[in-house]
């Protein structure tokens, strides 16, 4: 079985800062990490290749410093990697973003593709889906589990209710939540091993696209503005003890009306 | 394409086992107010098998025009089913904006529809409104709500945009509203339909759902552990609807369940009060609750970020002041 995993490298919102000035972003000093879900859908196919011997190759858009998460998948056990990494694709919104991958894809053999259901810099979970349709295959997203026999695909889907069963045939797009498993440490050997494997770098000549639909101008969607959130403006603050704490608090409740 | 041919504000009305989700009635009332301004008519899509009863609620929350999918096929939401039978709508009515919940439903058939009709999709969307040049300006939260993006999708029709549920407030149901309804019969290519559901599975956590609660007592790391939780519960429970939400560090130390988590990866919550013990107030749970009418936080440190959008601001142990508290209120509101 031939499995491809989407990844992508991410700053890790968590540790990012606002230059309250300028109102952009402070990159520096922020690490860049593999984004959490896409290695959940790594570990995913991992998981299947111990069970099944399956190959996995990883894929990723992105400038080439993302060689570091492709190496970081070596380590873990990905026996393929590859980096789009074009100035064509620059600019690119999730339909074109989308639309370059599946030009990729088109050129690979696969059974099966899995992606992380969103990414933590973008959090919209649009280019899977979109990758889905390009391809014409069928889809299911928020996979927590999975199970594959022949060509047939278990999953399980989390809902807001609870969670779903689906059959789905191979080949087939699957979204993966980094809640749906513990994903594995890079090994002392793979990391060793890692440094000297190639990681491919293909720019957009070598995939299966119309070139006008790549990056700027193949992005319906365009960035007008982005800006920081008006402050709001704190209300008053009390270093007190546990009693005075609770006037406090039921006298706000009663002048709100709450109680 | 000519943007002239393209008009009205379209609203993916989500049910599901024939219940209409809140969140389409919040679209339809942002739609109703969007519609005002370009003076076109508000168009809810409404799929599913025997849910035409459900149209005229629908009109009542400000849909002009329900088009009804009333077929065997789309019984259940599975993608290709409903992506093909939206997809004929969009083709055959031309709508200029099209809007879907950001549930688990919206976000899994959206992107699919987008890509599809080879248009823009802007998702989460916090504020919607309508450029002087009748553009749709979406804007939505970007680097974990780090920062806001004003996105536009001027050469590529329908403007699409998915909405988290709780963001946009519905209007009052007026019953006197009139609206036509009209039954749409898409033609499926089930030869398409590779996914089969095999069983729907409810657990106790769709029971409750905290974007409904009025109010909210929200724990975080400072809550510590599980019988930490359990104190908070029994706080929550002096409130006639109250309920216990909780930050990202608690569900994922596996203490609390996801469905209870506020901010950027959990739900976006309005309450009328929102108790915050022990958060400090990551900027991804201030994108989920920040809106709250009335913000009370208790932090043992002064420093916390929570503070910068509290109301009312408690530097204290939470520890001491949780039980002290359930005391008083369980007195004041039985009175």
């Amino acid at each position: 079985m031939k499995i491809i995993v989407c990844i992508k490298q991410v700053p890790n919102t968590n540790v990012i800062k606002i230059n309250p000035e300028t109102g952009t972003l402070i990159r520096d000093g922020v690490p860049s990490i593999m984004n959490p879900d896409d290695k959940g859908g790594l570990e995913m196919a991992l998981r299947l290749k111990d069970q099944l011997g399956a190959h996995v190759t990883v894929i990723t858009m992105g400038p080439p410093q993302a060689d570091a998460i492709c190496r970081e998948a070596y380590a873990m056990g990905a026996d393929r990697a590859i980096i789009l990494s074009d100035r064509r694709f620059a600019g690119a919104d999730t339909l074109a973003t989308s639309y370059a991958l599946a030009g990729a894809l088109k050129t690979l053999d696969y059974d099966l593709i899995i992606c992380g259901r969103q990414a933590i810099d973008g959090d919209t979970a649009q280019v899977p889906v979109s990758l889905a349709q390009h391809l014409d295959l069928p889809q299911v997203t928020y996979v927590t589990d999975l199970s594959v026999n022949g060509k047939l695909c278990t999953v399980t889907k989390e809902t807001e209710e609870g969670h779903q069963i689906l059959e789905v045939e191979a080949p087939c797009v699957l979204t993966v939540l980094a809640t749906a498993n513990q994903p594995r440490y890079m090994s002392v050997k793979g990391i060793m091993e890692a440094f000297d494997r190639e990681v491919e770098v293909w720019n957009a000549d070598q995939i299966d696209v119309d070139q006008s639909r790549l990056g700027l101008s193949g992005s319906p969607t365009r960035v007008k503005k982005s800006f920081t959130k008006p402050q709001k403006t704190p209300g008053q603050l009390y270093e007190v003890d546990a009693e005075e704490a609770v006037e406090l608090i039921v006298s706000k409740l009663k002048e709100k009306f709450i109680i | 394409m000519e943007k002239s041919d393209y008009k009205n504000i379209f609203v993916f009305a989500e049910q599901r086992e024939g219940v209409v989700q809140n969140v389409a009635l919040e679209l339809l009332g942002k739609a109703h107010e969007l519609a005002g301004v370009l003076n076109e008519k508000v168009v809810a899509i409404l799929a599913g098998q025997g849910i035409r009863n459900q149209a005229q609620m629908l009109i009542e929350y400000g849909a002009d025009e329900v088009i009804c999918i009333d077929e065997p096929e789309l019984k259940d939401y599975l993608t290709e089913q409903y992506a093909q039978a939206i997809h004929q709508v969009v083709m055959k009515y031309n709508p200029s904006i099209l809007m879907i919940g950001a549930t688990t439903i919206g976000r899994d058939l959206a992107p699919r529809l987008a890509c599809h009709l080879n248009t823009g999709l802007t998702a989460d969307c916090t504020r919607l409104e309508i450029s002087e040049e009748g553009e749709l300006m979406m804007t939505r939260p970007a680097f974990g709500g780090n920062l806001m993006a004003t996105i536009m999708c001027t050469n590529h029709r329908p403007q699409m945009s998915t909405v988290r549920p709780g963001v946009m407030q519905r209007i009052s149901r007026d019953a006197s509203r009139k609206g036509e309804v009209i039954d749409f019969k898409p033609t499926f290519d089930a030869s398409k339909f590779k996914v089969r559901l095999v069983k729907n599975v409810k657990d106790d956590k769709g029971k409750m759902d905290i974007t409904e609660a009025k109010i909210l007592v929200s724990g975080g790391r400072g809550v510590g552990c599980k019988e930490g939780f359990d104190k908070l519960h029994d706080l929550a429970a002096t409130f006639p609807n109250g309920e216990v939400s909780s930050s990202r560090a608690m569900v994922d130390a596996g203490i609390v369940d996801h469905d209870r988590q506020v901010g950027q990866t959990g739900k976006t919550v309005r309450p009328d009060l929102y108790l915050a013990l022990g958060i400090s107030g990551a900027i991804q749970h201030l994108a989920g609750m920040e809106e709250s009418d009335l913000i009370i936080a208790v932090n043992k440190d002064k420093f916390a970020p929570i503070f910068g959008v509290a109301d009312l601001g408690i530097v204290c142990d939470l520890n001491k002041v949780v039980p002290l508290l359930t005391a008083r209120l369980a007195k004041e509101i039985k009175k």
